[in-house]
């Protein structure tokens, strides 16, 4: 493709776990000083060829060239040693140590640790002029926000000497305003020659960002491109193997009557911390009202008070039959039987139990019903009938409800709490990041479910961290910042970037957001 | 030379005879032959047995107390005879098996079993401890001698009360202040807790203490040690433990007796019924050895050995606590 | 990455996985015999046949399997829900209380088939009201389980004595135990019941509670498995977070549960004091209670294999005491050391010799499928 020398390259890379196969004679060349993204679904094996690239597996076959040299890399330090550098996805810092001691942690040199501060003080202020990365070095690491971590760990790895660096899903856990700072940084690094491997399911930044992209799909390299001669719709439809829309058609919205009612809501916690404030909104019948935010500013809380999961400390609030007060407080329980379903943010810890068959993770929550139980004895059978019933209809592959919910990918396990819980037609939903770490796939189909049940006429109330998402399926859009809200948007007259200014309460506008507030 | 060969083959077969006859056997109880106390006094008198005769026996040491009755029957089937039986606690146990094995010969320590092939040992602990409650009022100078029993079983009450009775005897001023370390099996074997109750008498100006105690009495040796009083030693002869501030021990003879229960059926003098084995059988004692004969006099030693006499003759009664429950 | 963990299929882990651990333990234990300078292959062949050889010897395995079924279902049963019940000792000393307060009680005046049922629900009772304490603590004032179980075994075990030596014990008598029960309130013996149906069987301790024990596991299964409220219990096991959305009231489950094994280590009591001992008196229990975490940890909290885990270790009792009796060179400590080997090796080494039966496995199957193609 190109003339440029090749920085790194893998020649038939293959792993397997026990029976399944991760990767699969996989090819791959990555040109020196270009931004490369990989794309694909989960379990498409990104992470895994990554892994092998830095020494946390071995390749069961397969030979890696740096630079034009074969390399063996058993472990990290072999890749750190061959000038490979990984940013991990869940950052592997120490949280009560400084920016500084996380930086040289394992990398002292000599004996006296303040020799190598003094030595260290100085490169790091190095890198951090030529790109850009600056961070205060004195600080602890439990006190920055995340995006700084990313930058010691990114930091981290050039002090270590990484002329390759590798980084997962960045941009996973910042706010609109961060990647793009993430991004100058990047292409910066590019410019210094620094080689970048990105590994991404957002296929709007591979369009930004990278040079070229490879698509994985099913542990094997389907494509490499040059990202100019690419599209998105090309992309997903190569991740998936199908084609895909991306674009949800809505009909108009013809909201009804009104089912939640959040009045001067507060939440004090244990620490004294407002935790919510004076949160004020309506949810109507037959209309999607989209909850963005930075995640930790309230969204959380909100939810869990709404699904009875929790008390609040201020205000009052009417969904559906059920009124919560700081008095009067409900529990799950009370409030499925009031028809409001919840799908939860946290599909592992709390919207399913891993370790339970698919069948009986479909009752959760409805479990006590008669359609279940005799006088004593479960009704197995009808149980099972159930769960292969909400396979059929929402499209959880493998179809056998014998399975342990572990077992699915994280698309059919949401489809299945999905389905669990838009079988009844609620009269209220509420919904808490539906597609995070799903397959694009299926986040489709999920979508699509999202707009069907607030088509037959139910409330509903989705929470995402995903912009794209709330932007598309939404018909408002509340902003939440340290536990307020901060604007109340149409959702046809928003955009991103508007978003993400509201969502780090910077927004100049204040006017604008006032009067949407209004509707 | 037919004549001393027929000899040879008959004195063989009679010792086959005697030996398929004669295949001792002793059931050790909860703690285990080596509990430094009443076990192993049987072990010792046994092993004893064995080094003189040749004769080895089998032995089993129960773990769990439905343990008792199946090692005592299990000996009794395998042809075990006699069985020795150690504690009241196999009382129950040897009394059912004796019923089932009327010609085995059993015999148990320290309880009291009436079937016509058991032989009941049981001993006047109340002499010997009458014997060391005068040795230590006589060595007292403050006129307050201590009491430290184990378990508070009757028992224990008996060896105290014959102790009271012997130091009354001697110095009709003395006070006796007395403890039970517990109420359960754990009382025998707490040296903690014995060290702590010797201190807190001799706070109250004790001087001379009797432990009756089992494993527990080292902390009372030790604590009696420390403060430079005196202690008394009990069941064998425990003088040698401190040599200094040991004034005696009340020695309670099991491997006597278990050793003269094997002996006797090897004899055939073997009898059923209670043996009682007090100052006139040896079976109880106070120890007078190298350790402790400059702590006694030849006053306390010639009072001593005159009330030992007067109690054989039966001019001293000494009163059993058991009889009554009551030491009066 | 989550099928990287999943590719055993079930029997191997219910069946062979334990009988090999079972096989390591035996050839460590091997090893010490043969350094102790006996013939271990003797010494294995005499467990072996005291514990399963005769009529007697099955009684006695039995005997103390049965004590183990009620104290391993009753760890399994409140590990289910995630709390680990340490005091599955002080309940079954205190189920055995129930049972003598109520045979002391009314020996006199009622027949067996009454007293059998009424001392069936005292055993229960009391072993579960020895557990709600703790388990109260646990739910509504998060004090830890294991913590106060074991405090509970203590304060148990004081109580015996406080009660034994003063209240209950028979005038007269050198230990404190309780007076006989008479007849009526025995359990019947299995040798009785099997004399009843004209078969002959040696006498030993079994005896009704054995039957009792199996219907005690039948009972769980079905809770555990086929009832909301096992299903409830599960998932606070599993996650107490999924449970609360679940509408699940957790502590109300922490504590029933709770009850449940509490009333079943309470069940011991039937087995020893009105099947056995037939007084009440100290230190019955003789750590029933402890063995049956190791038997619910090998009989990986299952019902089936909570039996077989419990015939094993009834076995390695009777055959350990068998083995005490004919080896005069194998101590009891020696036996415990055996007893100790097995329970290390399928307990907590349990999953040590996993990875390599996985990759055996995997092997195996490759090549099958290999075959196949």
């Amino acid at each position: 493709m190109t003339d440029s020398p090749v920085a790194i390259e893998l020649k038939d890379i293959s792993k397997s776990f026990g029976s399944v196969q991760a990767n699969k004679n996989v090819n791959l060349k990555i040109y020196k000083g270009t931004i490369h993204g990989i794309v694909g679904e989960n379990g498409a094996g990104k992470s895994t060829l990554m892994s092998i690239l830095y020494g946390f597996y071995e390749a069961d076959h397969g030979k890696i060239y740096v630079n034009s040299k074969e390399t063996t890399i058993k472990n990290s330090t072999d890749a750190i040693n061959a000038g490979i550098g990984m940013v991990h996805q869940h950052f592997m810092l120490v949280e009560n140590f400084t920016v500084l001691e996380n930086i040289i942690l394992g990398a002292e040199s000599g004996m006296m640790l303040s020799h190598s501060i003094a030595n260290a003080k100085n490169e790091i202020r190095k890198l951090e002029e030529s790109y850009g990365l600056y961070v205060d070095l004195n600080a602890l690491v439990q006190n920055i926000p995340v995006g700084q971590q990313q930058r010691v760990e990114t930091i981290k790895a050039l002090y270590r000497g990484a002329k390759i660096l590798i980084l997962d899903e960045p941009t996973g856990v910042l706010t609109p305003q961060e990647a793009d700072q993430l991004f100058d940084i990047l292409r910066a690094l590019k410019e210094q020659g620094t080689t970048i491997v990105i590994i991404t399911h957002k296929l709007r930044e591979i369009m930004r960002l990278t040079d070229y992209v490879s698509v994985m799909r099913g542990g094997e390299i389907v494509t490499s491109l040059k990202t100019s001669q690419t599209s998105k719709e090309e992309l997903a439809e190569l991740m998936v193997g199908r084609k895909i829309h991306l674009e949800i058609d809505k009909t108009p919205v013809k909201p009804g009557e009104t089912l939640i009612d959040v009045r001067n809501l507060g939440l004090t916690d244990a620490q004294g911390v407002k935790r919510l404030d004076n949160i004020n909104f309506q949810v109507k019948a037959g209309e999607i009202v989209g909850v963005a935010g930075v995640s930790g500013n309230g969204q959380s809380e909100l939810l869990e008070i709404l699904s009875g999961l929790s008390p609040c400390s201020e205000g009052k609030v009417q969904i559906s039959d059920i009124t919560i007060t700081p008095k009067r407080q409900t529990d799950p329980r009370a409030v499925r039987n009031a028809s409001i379903a919840h799908v939860p943010e946290d599909r592992i810890k709390r919207g399913l139990i891993p370790q339970f068959v698919a069948s009986e993770t479909a009752i959760l929550g409805y479990h006590n019903s008669s359609a279940y139980n005799g006088i004593i004895l479960t009704k197995t059978e009808e149980i099972r009938n159930h769960c292969v019933y909400l396979m059929k209809n929402f499209d959880v592959r493998p179809n056998n409800p014998d399975i342990k919910s572990a077992n699915f990918s994280g698309g059919n396990q949401q489809k299945l709490i999905l389905a669990r819980e838009m079988e009844k037609i609620p009269k209220v939903l509420l919904v808490g990041q539906p597609t995070r770490g799903v397959d694009i796939g299926a986040i489709e189909f999920i979508h699509k479910q999202i707009v069907d049940i607030r088509d037959k006429g139910s409330a509903v109330l989705l929470v995402s961290g995903e912009l794209d998402e709330l932007l598309s399926l939404s018909d408002r859009i509340i902003v939440m910042f340290d536990g307020k809200i901060v604007g109340q948007v149409d959702a046809s007259k928003a955009d991103e970037r508007m978003l993400g200014l509201l969502m780090t309460n910077s927004y100049e506008n204040k006017e604008e957001s006032q009067n949407e507030s209004s509707i | 030379m037919k004549i001393w060969k027929t000899g040879v083959i008959l004195a063989a077969t009679v010792a086959g005879l005697l030996a398929a006859d004669f295949k001792p056997a002793v059931v050790f109880d909860m703690g285990g032959k080596f509990d430094k106390s009443f076990n192993e006094g049987v072990y010792n008198g046994v092993e004893k047995f064995k080094k003189e005769t040749g004769i080895s026996y089998k032995s089993f040491e129960v773990t769990n107390p439905t343990q008792r009755e199946q090692a005592i029957k299990k000996m009794a089937k395998r042809g075990a005879n006699p069985i020795l039986g150690i504690g009241f606690a196999q009382g129950p146990a040897i009394e059912k098996v004796a019923g089932e094995y009327p010609n085995t010969k059993f015999a148990i320590i320290d309880m009291v079993v009436n079937k016509p092939n058991v032989q009941s040992i049981v001993f006047k602990e109340q002499e010997g401890s009458f014997l060391v409650g005068m040795l230590a009022a006589m060595a007292s100078k403050t006129h307050k001698v201590g009491f430290i029993g184990g378990m508070d079983i009757p028992l224990i009450r008996k060896f105290e009360c014959g102790y009271a009775q012997g130091a009354k005897y001697a110095d009709p001023k003395v006070e006796v202040i007395q403890n039970m370390t517990g109420s359960t099996p754990s009382a025998w074997n707490d040296p903690s807790k014995g060290g702590e109750l010797a201190k807190a008498q001799f706070d109250r100006g004790v001087d001379v203490v009797f432990a009756a105690a089992g494993g527990t009495g080292i902390g009372v040796y030790q604590a009696a040690k420390d403060a430079g009083k005196l202690a008394i030693g009990v069941d064998s002869d425990q003088n040698y433990l401190q040599p200094g501030t040991m004034l005696t021990s009340m020695v309670k003879r099991v491997d006597v007796a278990a050793y003269n229960f094997y002996k006797s059926v090897k004899n055939g003098t073997f009898k059923p019924g209670i043996i009682s084995l007090g100052l006139k059988e040896n079976g109880v004692d106070w120890a007078y050895d190298k350790y402790n004969k400059n702590l006694i006099t030849d006053k306390m030693k010639k009072a001593v050995q005159k009330a030992k006499a007067d109690i054989i003759s039966g001019k001293i009664i000494v009163h059993d606590y058991m009889s009554n429950n009551s030491c009066k | 990455m989550n099928q990287a963990s999943k590719p055993l299929p079930v029997w191997i882990d219910i069946v062979v996985i334990p009988l090999i651990n079972l096989m390591l333990a035996l050839s460590v234990s091997i090893v010490i015999i043969y350094l102790i300078g006996a013939n271990p292959f003797e010494a294995i062949k005499l467990m072996i046949q005291g514990a399963f050889g005769s009529s007697e010897g099955v009684g006695y395995t039995l005997y103390y399997a049965t004590n183990f079924i009620f104290t391993g279902l009753a760890v399994a049963i409140a590990f289910h829900s995630m709390l680990f019940n340490i005091g599955g000792e002080g309940q079954a000393y205190i189920g055995g209380l129930g049972v003598a307060v109520v045979l002391l009680a009314f020996d006199h005046y009622l027949p067996a088939w009454m007293l059998v049922p009424m001392a069936l629900m005292a055993s229960m009772v009391f072993g579960a009201a020895w557990a709600a304490i703790p388990a109260y603590l646990q739910a509504y004032r998060g004090s830890h389980i294991v913590i106060t179980t074991i405090m509970f075994n203590f304060i148990a075990a004081n109580l015996m004595v406080y009660l034994l030596v003063n209240i209950f014990i028979e005038p007269g008598s050198m230990t404190p135990q309780s007076r006989p029960f008479l007849d009526n309130a025995w359990l019947p013996s299995m040798q009785a019941i099997f004399a009843d149906i004209g078969i002959k069987i040696s006498e030993s301790p079994l005896n009704l509670s054995f039957i009792f024990a199996l219907i005690a596991s039948f009972f769980v299964w079905i809770y555990v498995w086929h009832t909301r409220w096992g299903y409830e219990m599960r998932s606070v096991g599993f996650s107490e977070q999924a449970a609360s959305y679940a509408g699940i009231k957790t502590k109300r489950v922490v504590m029933i549960t709770m009850l449940i094994s509490g009333g079943l280590a309470g069940l011991v009591g039937i087995n020893e004091i009105m099947g056995v001992q037939h007084k009440l008196m100290l230190d019955f229990v003789a750590g029933y209670g402890f063995t049956g975490i190791a038997v619910a940890l090998m009989g990986r909290n299952h019902p089936v294999g909570i039996i077989m885990a419990s015939i094993l270790f009834g076995a390695l009792f009777q055959g350990g005491a068998e083995l005490a009796f004919d080896m005069p060179i194998i101590s009891k400590e020696m036996v415990f050391v055996i007893q100790g080997l097995i329970i290390l090796f399928s307990g907590a080494l349990t999953y040590m010799s996993r990875p390599w039966i996985e990759k055996l496995f995997c092997v195996f199957y490759q090549t099958r499928n290999l075959r196949e193609i």
